[in-house]
């Protein structure tokens, strides 16, 4: 009866105030993600100029080091260099940058496993280049990388928990705050734990929804 | 005794979602005979074989080895069945991340509890009746399909087993390695193991047989002596069957 | 400028000093991830209802959850709720290994799967037990299938390891923001703690690739 008191009057509103942050925070960083990871993976493809080596640099520099030392980078580090970020302003940024580099991988995949002939085709018909990746490869790239890239959506909302390093007052640190004044350490994080199978379950479901909507007959079982 | 069938198959019938795809089969394999399933694809030849092994457990009917029924719901009689009853099948499945000797020593050893020594002196000794004692030492990716079904039938004899069941050991090699697979089953038929093959090559089955049984739609249609069958302008559905595989330009 | 250098060449080989115990970490958790992974992914693969339901919860439970929010609830909490009072170093590579058993798992499954079903038949027409078939033909293949992923797990693991300062375990992570905040020196400190890591996934990356071709076989692997 106390617990159940103690879980409805005490955790669920500041855990409800912190899923608010925890969602602020995870929708722009992934949709920005997502955006620059179309880009990055494109500029690994195709780039030219050494944007292509610029690109994988990028890529491997962000998947290669922990996403905690470069939240910790943006938000203790940049100050040295006299930029001083908000915590949210540096979990986001630093969300999006290192999700853009896990993307570029898929659409990287998805770019590469699509046939040349489908470029050949599409210039035979008189499209541009730019015309053609547009219009007739990156919607076939993204078709491909679009299971890899919802798993990393997943991961993103899974690592956005990393914002309370930085001070930014979500789901978890919300629960460190009420664990740490009442030492309920079981009870406040088997609740945040079920705030974030909630949120996992239903993006699994979402995303899923998407790869069926986009899914075309004999497409990808290649 | 002397009349106690080998294997028995009474009435054994298997559907899947709710189709029939053996329906009543029985059949008898008496020491030393050579039976042939023959029929279209589909017909069901590789089920009865594979519930003749019980890596497929019928609906319902009975299978008798040696005249005693096996019990299938003791997992202990399953596996002692299935040691004696060889298999080969048509896609080969030697184990892959073994050499041929391995594929053939691994379940003397973990089977039979052999020693290590003992079980590759047997397994090296199956490989020379099948010609590929110099191939040991290589992986199944390194063999030719005709060699890969060489090993898998040196795999199931070294078993023992009282009767080989082959499902279409050579429909999956190129025609020029087929030569090579059918000569060993040959010289095993001569050897006196009985045998029970499903195949869709005429004229070793009309060598080898001494029943050929005509299976469709899930039923033994036809059965008897290979000279009966397929008698010259015999008006058997075997016989009518194999002038179709020959238009088709089989063999 | 001279500050910074000086701060360095004092915290580098303290930074090193973590290495030991970031690897502790991380080679604990990948062990007791296959120790756990393997059973789980058998048991979704080739369970009853039953343990295939089991399995699926705990896959669920792990994957779903972050690995911070693990670390607290096992660390301060459950650990102790069952009398289970551990250093954080022990702690991490439990629920490290908990959580990296849910992803090895679905490794190991998609392996399996990934295998032709005549091998197990083949198998069982040999008269071995289920679970013979499964030790000495399926899982040979299976584990080997799945080296690729499992490197993939260790550069995922290293990283995640970066998390368990937060438990006050003294591996590289703690140590650079420990000296970080008191010079007052944050950025050259985690660029240098960025590169260590770097390295050490590379280096892991490596040995694993070595490892794979060592128990390679000839001409077999996914084509
Ligand atoms: N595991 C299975 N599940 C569903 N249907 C099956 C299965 N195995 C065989 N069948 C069906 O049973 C029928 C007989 O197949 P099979 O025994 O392989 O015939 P044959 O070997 O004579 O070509 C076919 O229609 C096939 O589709
Ligand atoms: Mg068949």
């Amino acid at each position: 009866m106390e617990t159940l008191d103690f879980l409805f009057g005490r955790v669920m509103p500041a855990l409800n105030e912190g899923v608010v942050v925890s969602i602020q925070l995870i929708v722009p960083s992934a949709l920005l993600g997502v955006f620059f990871g179309i880009v990055i993976g494109t500029l690994r493809v195709y780039g030219t100029f050494g944007l292509d080596t610029a690109a994988n640099a990028y890529a491997a520099l962000f998947r290669g080091t922990p996403l905690v030392v470069q939240l910790l980078f943006l938000y203790y580090g940049l100050p040295n260099i006299g930029i001083y970020l908000e915590p949210y302003g540096a979990a986001v940024i630093g969300f999006a940058l290192c999700s853009a580099a896990y993307h570029s991988e898929y659409i990287r995949g998805g770019l590469l496993a699509t046939r040349r002939g489908q470029l050949l085709a599409s210039q035979a018909l008189g499209f541009s280049t730019w015309q053609s990746m547009l219009s007739i490869i990156v919607p076939q790239a993204v078709r491909r990388a679009l299971p890899g890239c919802g798993n990393e959506i997943i991961y993103l909302i899974k690592y956005s928990s990393l914002a309370y390093i930085v001070t930014c007052m979500e789901l978890t640190g919300q629960g460190k705050m009420i664990a740490t004044q009442t030492f309920r350490f079981s009870e406040v994080f088997l609740a945040v734990g079920a705030y974030y199978l909630l949120i996992v379950t239903v993006a699994t479901f979402l995303l899923r929804k998407l790869e069926d909507r986009l899914r075309i007959p004999g497409f990808g079982h290649a | 005794m002397e009349n106690t069938p080998i294997l028995r198959v009474e009435n054994v019938s298997k559907s899947y979602n709710g189709k029939a795809v053996l329906k009543s089969v029985s059949l008898e394999l008496n020491a030393g005979q050579h039976k042939v399933l023959i029929g279209p694809s589909g017909g069901g030849k590789s089920t009865l074989l594979h519930c003749m092994n019980y890596l497929v457990t019928p609906d319902s009917g009975r299978i008798q080895l040696d005249g005693r029924e096996v019990n299938a719901h003791s997992r202990k009689e399953l596996y002692a069945f299935r040691q004696q009853v060889g298999m080969i099948f048509q896609e080969f499945n030697l184990f892959d991340h073994l050499t041929a000797l391995d594929n053939v020593a691994i379940a003397l050893r973990k089977v039979k509890g052999q020693s290590r020594k003992e079980a590759e002196t047997r397994a090296m000794a199956e490989l020379e009746r099948v010609g590929l004692a110099d191939r040991a030492r290589h992986y199944p990716a390194e063999l030719s399909g005709g060699q890969k079904q060489r090993v898998s039938i040196a795999r199931a004899l070294a078993m023992d087993p009282k009767v080989m069941l082959l499902d279409e050991p050579t429909s999956a090699l190129d025609p020029e390695l087929t030569g090579e697979v059918v000569s060993v089953i040959r010289a095993l038929a001569r050897s006196g193991m009985t045998m029970a093959m499903a195949t869709h090559q005429m004229e070793f089955a009309r060598a080898l047989a001494d029943e050929i049984l005509f299976m469709q739609g899930g039923e033994i249609i036809e059965r008897g002596s290979p000279a009966e069958l397929l008698a010259p302008g015999a008006a058997t559905r075997t016989a009518d069957f194999c002038r179709r595989l020959a238009e088709m330009g089989g063999d | 400028m001279q500050h910074t250098l000086d701060v360095l060449i004092e915290a580098v080989p303290f930074l090193v000093g973590g290495v030991g115990t970031t690897l502790l970490i991380v080679i604990g958790g990948m062990l007791l991830g296959l120790v756990l992974g393997v059973p789980l992914a058998v048991g979704q693969v080739y369970g009853n209802a039953v343990t295939r339901r089991a399995a699926g919860l705990y896959v669920w439970f792990f994957r779903g959850i972050p690995i911070l929010v693990l670390l607290f609830l096992f660390y301060y909490g459950l650990f102790h709720l069952i009398g289970l009072n551990l250093g954080a170093v022990a702690a991490a590579i439990l629920v490290l290994g908990m959580t990296s058993a849910a992803y090895q798992s679905q490794i190991f499954r998609g392996s399996i799967l990934s295998l032709s079903q005549g091998q197990f038949r083949a198998a069982s027409a040999l008269g071995m037990s289920n679970a013979q078939a499964i030790a000495t033909i399926i899982l040979p293949q299976a584990l080997r299938l799945s080296l690729p992923g499992w490197s993939n797990e260790y550069s995922i693991m290293l990283k995640d390891s970066a998390l368990v300062f937060v438990l006050g375990a003294t591996e590289i992570m703690a140590r650079t923001h420990f000296v970080a905040s008191r010079e007052y020196q944050h950025m050259p400190l985690y660029i240098t703690a960025a590169l260590l890591y770097f390295l050490l996934t590379w280096a892991g990356v490596r040995s694993l690739r070595t490892f794979e071709r060592k128990v390679a076989i000839r001409g077999y692997g996914r084509t």
